[in-house]
């Protein structure tokens, strides 16, 4: 018997469709309470998400970084259908920050109320334990 | 000499709602009519290419048994997909075939079977249209990213929730002179406004249900040829004299633009390039309006007027049949409704037949000489131009 595979990312996110990546350490990372992305060793170039291998100069030497600071709210969406499995969440907004390095995408926390957003406020990004035991991050004003 | 590759017959099967048949039976229709179209027979086509979205087939490469099925077969057939632009980039792979001189005549047939798979399956795989593994997790879907979309550009040019209502009242008005579309009743900006009504049901802010394109069963055929065969054919050949592809990040932590679809930016200015012609010279279009918005951005990306002034062209009519440039007046993909892989192929068609002068009752006055395609594949992922002339 081989060495057991390594399903940490199957924690990720509402429903994870995704058993393993080489960054698993990602769901790690959020059980620590961190939402974090990779940098290239060798070229400098920031990831979100994160990647195990550079396209900007082919290396695969990546180290860790904190997604912290805010971001600006590039645009948003509230949804009122949802694919399989998600209905029970609606509504739910979803969203992109950006930081300048590198954007993320998620989900707005529930405790904000879609008429308190407006394109180009600050935002945070806070990870977050889900009520079915999943790891996850969401939008929070700073 | 940019008369290389002509398309000498077009067919497609009526846009229906839950077609009655197979999925080999299902492009059979549009394959006939094409044929038919064009006075072939299957022994002349010399290669034929497939194309749909797979998610939707049960069939395991639906190339093979389609191909039996047309009488296709020795010859090579295979299949493509880049999900809805899949028929475009059919065609984009056969002038290539034709002009490399592989093959005279080939056939681009597309279909999509989208009542194959029951809803609760459907509404499965419409979640992992995205990037699985950092955006899917989220319970995204289409119609959330291009509201993203549609959100961006209404902060940014003051684009009103009516603009986007009234995209769809034209795309009703031709629906309804279409026996092809899935969709042919009116509809009118006061039902956008009656929260009893379906179309103001939200389904992803600021979209609503009437916002929202018509999923459909269909097919498309569309048959190509090299210069001396197409003259040999046809007194009514129509050119192909641009095309342009592009393709751009699924996961929106790629992209820098959020007001317009840069793939069909690019796709654009490869197509004109190619034809040697802009804007200005195109007579009548198709584009890819799965949703309302898509139809207002593809109108700035294509150059038909500058990036916050496509509510002007709606708003002034300008894209209806009688205006400055008329869009998708066969009724598009909100009242024709959208089978996957048999669209672009469809829009082809259209733009065909508008050429020939043989519209009928969608036929743009003027004797348009010369029209565009535009296709998109996911959510501006890929990005299909096709400009086609007489």
């Amino acid at each position: 018997m081989g060495k057991e595979m390594d399903v940490r990312f199957k924690k990720f996110g509402p429903i994870s469709f995704t058993a393993t990546t080489k960054v698993n350490d990602f769901v790690d990372y959020l059980e620590k309470g961190k939402v974090a992305g990779t940098r290239c060793k060798k070229c400098g170039k920031k990831y979100f998400p994160p990647r195990a291998d550079c396209s900007n100069c082919l290396g695969s030497d990546m180290e860790w970084f904190e997604i912290d600071g805010t971001g600006k709210l590039i645009s948003y969406s509230t949804l009122h259908y949802a694919p399989s499995g998600f209905e029970q969440d609606l509504p739910y907004t979803i969203a992109l920050l950006d930081f300048g390095e590198y954007k993320v995408f998620g989900r707005v926390s529930k405790d904000i109320k879609e008429d308190e957003l407006k394109i180009g406020m600050e935002m945070k990004v806070k990870a977050v334990k889900l009520p079915n035991g999943q790891l996850s991050y969401e939008f929070v004003k700073p | 000499m940019r008369e290389k590759v002509a398309i000498v017959g077009v067919g497609q099967s009526a846009f229906v709602r839950n077609y009655p048949g197979s999925i080999k039976e299902l492009a059979f229709e549009a394959f006939r009519e094409a044929l038919q179209d064009a006075g072939l027979s299957a022994k002349d086509i010399d290669a034929s290419i497939i194309c749909s979205a797979p998610e939707y087939d049960k069939q395991r490469s639906p190339a093979g048994v389609i191909a039996e099925y047309l009488g296709l077969t020795p010859k090579p057939t295979f299949y493509l997909e880049s999900i809805c632009s899949s028929s475009s980039m059919g065609v984009r792979v056969a002038y290539s075939l034709i002009e490399s001189g592989l093959h005279k005549i080939v056939a681009v047939i597309g279909f999509q079977k989208m009542s194959e798979i029951s809803s609760a399956e459907s509404q499965e795989r419409m979640g992992r249209g995205a990037d699985i593994q950092w955006e899917s997790p989220f319970g995204t879907m289409m119609p959330a990213y291009y509201a993203m979309y549609a959100k961006a550009y209404m902060e940014k040019y003051g684009l009103t929730l009516d603009d986007l209502a009234l995209v769809r009242v034209k795309s009703a008005t031709y629906g309804q002179l279409n026996d092809r579309a899935v969709y042919r009743k009116p509809v009118t900006l006061e039902m956008f406004k009656d929260p009893e009504n379906l179309m103001s049901r939200p389904v992803a802010t600021p979209l609503r249900v009437g916002d929202c394109c018509a999923n459909a069963d269909g097919s498309s055929c569309v048959i190509l040829a090299k210069r001396e065969e197409a003259k040999a054919i046809t007194d009514k050949p129509v050119w192909i004299l641009g095309l342009g592809a592009a393709s751009e990040p699924v996961n929106l932590t790629g992209r820098d633009l959020f007001t317009g679809l840069s793939v069909a930016i690019r796709a654009a200015e490869e197509a004109y390039k190619m034809a040697g012609v802009g804007p200005k010279d195109i007579k009548v279009a198709e584009v890819h309006d799965c949703f309302t918005i898509a139809e207002l951005m593809a109108y700035e990306n294509l150059g038909f007027c500058k990036p916050g002034e496509a509510k002007e062209l709606i708003r002034n009519k300008e894209t209806y049949k009688e205006g400055r440039i008329p869009v998708n007046v066969d009724g598009g993909l909100l009242s024709k409704g959208h089978p996957i892989g048999a669209t672009g192929g469809s829009q082809i068609r259209t733009i065909v037949l508008q050429l020939r002068g043989e519209a009928g009752p969608m036929q743009v006055p003027g004797e348009p000489d010369i029209g565009l395609v535009h296709n998109i594949g996911g959510v501006g992922l890929y990005g299909n131009v096709t400009i086609l002339g007489r």
